[in-house]
């Protein structure tokens, strides 16, 4: 653990070290395609301020510059499969996005759906050391939390404090400077598979670019289409992708739970050319123009061409229903949901205060979702799109861009981890020059 | 319509199969990925960097021009070669007929100065205009002594050239002859002969020209004596003596000279003063004016004073009875101090004596 963890307070301090600069790029890897924000980053804007306005929680400080896709290649249900393929893709969507925003672009924070996140809440509790909490209990109880036995071969992707107690006061976002003497903190983990950041981080060092952070495609979808009232209060977000269906539930505003679905959009493409017997990519457009979940009376009379190249023609002259094509996806979209539901009754979301539901996601889009998904997930179902952020392109504010523009948001106004924390002092042992330096900076 | 005899269709198929096989491109080998080389993405990224952009964009193609240039013009005869171009070009443009001077047109010139004026010009006519040093030829017209002022221009072919000529106010005899000058004081002129101006007044010394505007203020208050005066003298370059005919003289003040000239006509309404026979008035000292009598007028007045025997009557000066009233008119001053005129000889010494005037007042001329 301690190595990975070193390496995200490194790339807390080139986060940092990117927003100096003012530049940096988000890449949301996922498994149908591959996204490039560059962000701008200038200050907030004074005008805006003047006029009442307020930071708009971080976003009025960064614009986006450059943005373009392209379609993924290596890339299985959200995981990095082949590692050439995928980095030429990443060069290849850098490229274009730097060619559009015109500037060149070292840091890269980038998000994926995949590697088997697994959520953990922890919760420790240590006896305030002075009379008022200070950083070092903040520290120390983050240390005290029991660390759960995450498996061989896995890394903590987000480990974030989200709530502290002192006493009996609960709820406290910053203890700091509170009088108490018993601490609490419960803390929401995230574990991924190390091999997937591992390749991740392998794929964008070969592009010549610098890791800035790394964070789970579910957690930051739900930041960005979900609105401010169902973060608060509790909400679940469904990011339905290409390999992956990515889950997210919110409450009090930070994430308490994330997990994924190994099926998506992609599934579905998958069913309809082995049902239909017609390549993949012809299967995608199908689905992409005819798809739906719901048959009506008018499907029947609905005919696709499926078209072909084999030089049978009766083969090459097909006609399906579109009735048919419905009856091919309603199947694998319902269980999609399914294995939602599994995911959203295992943590328990139905003891939270609101019910809400989000779907974003590029299979979102299917017409008839939110009448299926509503049946299946409850009634409180909505379709999501991200977030409006400066400068984003047309193209990129559909249902399927919430990651990245999740990204955004988190890389604007990033949420505390355990690792922008100190270190607790008992841990630093064998540094004594940091110790000595510790002892001055508390007690000058 | 494919033709029904016996050709076959693919004639150019058989034909590539000799030599070269036929590569077929089509979206069999699927499409192309768009991806970058690691070379083409590194490049892109140097070129994206600001420095190297800048270096590129504005070092490289100033290099490149200085070096070209440089290696260019080092060589003696390419360089020598480029300097005859230029100079062909520029003289080539120069001699165009747009930039042709023609004539020359002078404004406000009397004859004699407009043959000086062209006499001055640099160049013959017609001659580009790129070769005539305005500033040279206006510098060069302005020298000469008639000519106040002057603007030079060319306008549509034309060199123009606008004088203003001094006028001559009076004459200055020097050894070398008559000279007019103007207001002033500046030479305009010279003249042969006096009679060529007679409308002009004379004036003679060293240093008269620098006291012009002094000589003409005396030549205004003087007037009614101006028939009777033959012009002015600077005397030491310091002040004035009026020449009056029969080589009569006034000798004025070095200060307020205009003054004592009026003082003198004043005496010559009153007591006919001028008329007398005398050979100068000295009114350098303003407080004790001094007439010196002529040779006969002293002896006549020496036999009426009874000093030497008399040979023939001569009028007797009267004027020691009206100075006085004249001088208390002027300036009224003490009795002690009244300037008299000096009659007899034997006086002279002693009225000399309180005056604070050096000079003798009176002197009898011999």
């Amino acid at each position: 653990m301690t190595d990975f963890y070193q390496s995200q307070r490194a790339m807390r301090a080139m986060r940092k070290a990117a927003m100096q600069r003012g530049v940096v790029a988000l890449l949301d890897i996922g498994t149908s395609k591959i996204a490039c924000l560059v962000l701008r980053f200038d200050g907030s804007d004074p005008m805006l301020e003047a006029e009442g306005v307020g930071p708009l929680a971080g976003q009025s400080r960064f614009r986006v510059i450059g943005a373009a896709t392209t379609q993924s290649r290596g890339v299985r249900f959200g995981e990095i499969d082949e590692m050439k393929k995928t980095e030429s893709a990443i060069r290849t969507v850098v490229q274009a996005a730097q060619k559009m925003a015109n500037t060149r672009v070292d840091h890269v924070i980038a998000c994926f759906a995949g590697a088997n996140p697994r959520s953990y809440g922890l919760a420790g509790e240590v006896e305030v050391l002075d009379a008022q909490a200070g950083e070092q209990d903040v520290a120390r109880v983050l240390a005290a939390c029991d660390m759960p036995d995450i498996g061989q071969g896995r890394e903590v992707l987000h480990a974030h404090p989200v709530n502290f107690a002192l006493d009996h006061r609960s709820g406290l976002s910053d203890p700091r400077g509170h009088v108490g003497n018993r601490l609490a903190v419960d803390m929401h983990l995230l574990t991924v598979e190390t091999s997937a950041v591992q390749n991740l981080i392998y794929c964008i060092r070969r592009s010549d670019l610098e890791l800035a952070g790394v964070a789970s495609s579910s957690y930051v979808s739900g930041l960005s289409s979900l609105v401010e009232d169902e973060q608060e209060l509790g909400a679940a977000c469904i990011d339905i992708g290409g390999g992956a269906t990515g889950v997210s539930i919110f409450m009090k505003k930070h994430m308490i739970f994330a997990d994924t679905v190994q099926m998506g959009g992609d599934s579905i493409s998958h069913d309809i050319a082995v049902g239909l017997q017609i390549p993949l990519n012809m299967a995608e457009r199908i689905k992409t123009f005819h798809g739906g979940v719901v048959a009506t009376g008018m499907d029947d009379r609905e005919m696709i061409e499926l078209g072909g190249n084999s030089g049978d023609w009766e083969k090459d002259r097909r006609q399906i229903s579109r009735a048919e094509l419905i009856g091919i996806m309603r199947p694998r979209v319902e269980e999609i949901l399914e294995e939602v539901r599994a995911i959203l009754d295992a943590a328990g979301f139905d003891h939270l205060p609101s019910q809400q539901v989000v779907l974003t996601g590029g299979a979102s889009q299917t017409p008839g979702l939110d009448g299926l998904a509503a049946r299946i997930l409850g009634q409180n179902v909505r379709l999501g799109r991200p977030l409006r952020v400066q400068g984003l392109p047309q193209a990129a504010t559909g249902a399927g861009f919430s990651s990245v523009v999740g990204l955004a948001l988190s890389a604007a106004s990033p949420q505390d981890e355990v690792w922008d924390f100190e270190i607790p002092a008992e841990r630093l042992q064998g540094r004594p020059i940091r110790r000595a330096i510790r002892w001055f900076r508390e007690n000058w | 319509m494919r033709p029904l005899n016996g050709e076959p269709p693919m004639r150019r198929a058989a034909v590539q199969q000799a030599g070269q096989r036929r590569v077929i491109i089509g979206r069999k080998g699927g499409r192309r990925d768009p991806a970058p080389s690691r070379l083409a993405f590194r490049l892109q990224r140097l070129w994206l960097t600001p420095v190297v952009r800048a270096l590129t964009r504005i070092g490289a193609p100033i290099f490149v021009v200085t070096l070209g240039l440089g290696l260019w013009f080092g060589d003696e005869g390419r360089r020598a070669d480029f300097t005859q171009w230029a100079d062909d070009i520029k003289l080539q443009i120069q001699n165009r007929p747009e930039f042709r001077v023609s004539a020359l047109k002078v404004e406000g010139a009397g004859p004699e100065v407009e043959d000086a004026v062209a006499a001055l010009l640099p160049v013959t006519l017609p001659a580009s205009s790129f070769a005539i040093d305005l500033t040279g030829y206006h510098d060069a017209i302005a020298r000469l002594d008639a000519v106040k002022d002057a603007a030079v221009t060319v306008r549509s072919g034309t060199l123009e050239v606008r004088i203003a000529e001094r006028d001559p106010v009076i004459l200055w005899r020097t050894p070398n002859g008559v000279e007019m000058l103007d207001a002033g004081g500046h030479r305009v002129a010279s003249l042969t002969r006096r009679d060529a101006r007679p409308d002009l007044p004379l004036i003679a010394g060293d240093g008269a020209n620098n006291a012009v505007p002094e000589a003409l203020e005396i030549l205004a208050a003087a007037e009614p004596l101006l028939p009777k005066m033959r012009g002015l003298i600077r005397m030491g370059e310091r002040r004035w003596d009026i020449a009056l005919a029969d080589d009569r003289r006034v000798l004025l003040p070095e200060k307020n000279p205009a003054r004592a000239v009026e003082r003198v006509l004043t005496l010559d309404g009153t007591d006919d003063l001028l008329s007398r026979d005398f050979s100068a008035i000295d009114l350098r000292n303003p407080e004790r004016p001094t007439v010196r009598l002529s040779a006969n007028a002293l002896e006549q007045f020496q036999i009426v004073t009874g000093q030497i025997l008399p040979q023939k009557k001569a009028p007797v000066t009267q004027i020691a009875a009206t100075k006085p009233d004249t001088q208390k008119a002027d300036t009224p001053k003490p009795a002690a101090q009244k300037p008299t005129a000096q009659k007899p000889a034997a006086q002279k010494s002693r009225a000399s004596t309180p005056s604070p005037s050096p000079r003798p007042t009176a002197k009898a001329t011999p």
